[in-house]
């Protein structure tokens, strides 16, 4: 593998021995995966971020890191920790666990690290251009960067994106590179997806025949910035998926659309629609609602607002964002009304990164085919898939 | 004794009972990096340890958060021995070399029909080599 004089100078500790460290990283990697020459990146984010996922041994290899004097040389956002770093005391979070989870955060902030927890990192500002390279490792992130904006990332393991971010490099391989960026997969869309869960439920359905391939859909005639996040993430939890394309939809799609037809094909019919539903629900009665997986958008908080206004709850109903949106919720009145209503905004945090399994919840509700897909392994909780409105309902 | 070439992801030996998955596996969320039982509802290996196993399974899927869950189930003692994969992505790659488990990918013959639940072999990630 080609380095430059710097890169070479980086890997023999010129640097320091952190950069070295990552360096080395890097470089193994490269090997792996035939790269060819490191090349430079405008953007890193960071995944490996709650305490529950990461537990001791991730904290002291952070920890390691930050010691040596690790700095990140490009912007790199961070993604949501187990909790609400400034309200979790109101969400039944145990001290030693928001200790633990707070000394995670003051090691990424040391290394210069935005402290946005947020799965969303392109609706708060790190917003790469068509083509860039970049190195991100959040699943739902990296497919949105990749398909919807037509950047360019692998899926990059949490301490692979560090040492991304504090090298600012990463090996060329993989969907860096444009013959790797090509479908493999025809999805045939023949039903209309109406809401964010139908999109999840979609990629639900795709994710586990997809596995780690690029598909190709062609049939989705409409859809919004929210829609696809919840189709990337569905697929990218139930597969490897990194990078799709949508017909008149997404920036590359168009460059694939004349040899789309040699591809292996795949339906997706009302019936697989109904079915992909069925299978990410065990339970009608949920009893605890969560929604924001991937992260609400000011839009989907808006909705909610409309639909919740002037009602009252009767079961705990969680809504998940980023800080970011939380400030505009404030500023528009949303929060109060939700409030209001009974629903609890929580920012920084997401329901499978966090404790849920500690409390007494038995079912959780959810729109998100990817919290679906995680909640009963990681939260040990039932789950009832449903749509945004079927939640309410239900909540009501 | 018979031996497999592959490629090395992460290098040193590692020897255990085989244990065999056929389908895409993700560490974060379906493995508890406690005790190294596998908790994915639906899994063929749900509620099976693959601590000091050789644990082969096609690919990774699922979240990137698994490199850390790999690195925890080894500073937590109930890692497996090795990994074989047909093919390793950078989630998995990052955490068996952070975490120095021994892993191979594209083994030159097919393991799926070869490797048996229970038998015992060498995988060697410095050489790139499986031995039956």
């Amino acid at each position: 593998m080609y380095l430059t004089n710097e890169e070479e100078g980086m890997l023999k500790g010129e640097q320091g021995q952190v950069i070295a460290k990552c360096m080395k990283l890097l470089l193994r990697l490269g090997e792996i995966y035939g790269a060819d020459r490191m090349i430079k990146i405008s953007s890193s984010q960071a995944a490996g971020v709650s305490y529950k996922s990461i537990g001791d041994p991730g904290l002291e290899f952070l920890k390691g890191f930050a010691n040596e004097g690790a700095k990140v040389k490009v912007p790199t956002f961070l993604n949501p920790a187990g909790m609400d770093l400034e309200n979790w005391k109101n969400f039944g979070i145990f001290d030693n666990f928001a200790e633990k989870q707070l000394e995670i955060i003051n090691t990424f902030k040391k290394m210069g690290i935005i402290i946005t927890c947020s799965c969303t990192p392109y609706l708060l500002g790190n917003l790469p251009r068509f083509g860039e390279h970049i190195a991100w490792s959040e699943s739902s992130a990296v497919s949105f960067a990749n398909s919807v904006i037509g950047a360019r990332t692998n899926r990059e393991g949490g301490p692979s994106a560090l040492a991304a971010a504090i090298t600012g490099r990463t090996p060329n391989y993989g969907f860096h590179i444009d013959e790797n960026r090509k479908p493999n997969f025809l999805i045939k869309v023949n039903v209309d997806l109406k809401t964010n869960s139908d999109f999840g439920a979609l990629g639900f359905f795709v994710g586990k025949i997809v596995k780690n391939k690029v598909p190709f859909f062609v049939g989705i005639k409409e859809t919004d910035t929210d829609k696809l996040k919840s189709l990337g993430a569905a697929m990218a939890a139930s597969g490897g998926i990194a990078l799709y394309h949508v017909l008149n939809k997404t920036p590359e799609a168009e460059k694939y659309k004349s040899t789309s037809d040699n591809l292996e094909k795949i339906e997706f019919s009302e019936k697989d629609l109904k079915k992909s539903y069925e299978e990410l629900s065990d339970s009608q009665n949920p009893d605890l609602i969560v929604v924001g997986c991937p992260h609400a958008s000011i839009s989907e908080i808006e909705y909610l607002t409309k639909k919740l206004k002037n009602k009252k709850l009767k079961k705990e109903f969680w809504i998940y964002t980023s800080r970011t949106m939380k400030m505009w919720a404030d500023r528009m009145g949303y929060t109060k009304i939700l409030e209001c209503s009974g629903a609890k905004i929580i920012c920084d945090s997401c329901m499978v990164v966090s404790p849920l399994e500690e409390t007494n919840f038995e079912c959780v509700g959810t729109n998100s085919g990817k919290a679906a897909k995680y909640l009963p392994g990681f939260c040990k909780k039932k789950v009832f898939f449903g749509n945004l409105d079927s939640l309410i309902e239900k909540a009501l | 004794m018979k031996t497999i070439k592959a490629r090395g992801i992460s290098e040193g030996i590692g020897k255990g009972k085989v244990i065999i998955l056929k389908e895409p596996f993700g560490f974060y969320g379906n493995v508890d990096q406690k005790t190294g039982i596998i908790i994915e509802r639906g899994n063929p290996l749900e509620g099976v340890c693959i601590k000091d196993k050789v644990f082969v399974f096609p690919s990774g899927k699922g979240s990137t958060v698994g490199s850390y869950v790999i690195y925890a189930l080894k500073k937590n003692l109930v890692a497996p021995a090795a990994i074989i994969n047909l093919e390793t992505e950078t989630i998995v790659a990052t955490g068996v070399i952070l975490a120095g488990i021994p892993c191979v990918d594209k083994p030159e013959e097919d393991i799926f029909k070869i490797l048996k639940n229970g038998d015992v072999i060498e995988v060697d990630g410095t050489k790139g080599e499986i031995r039956i």
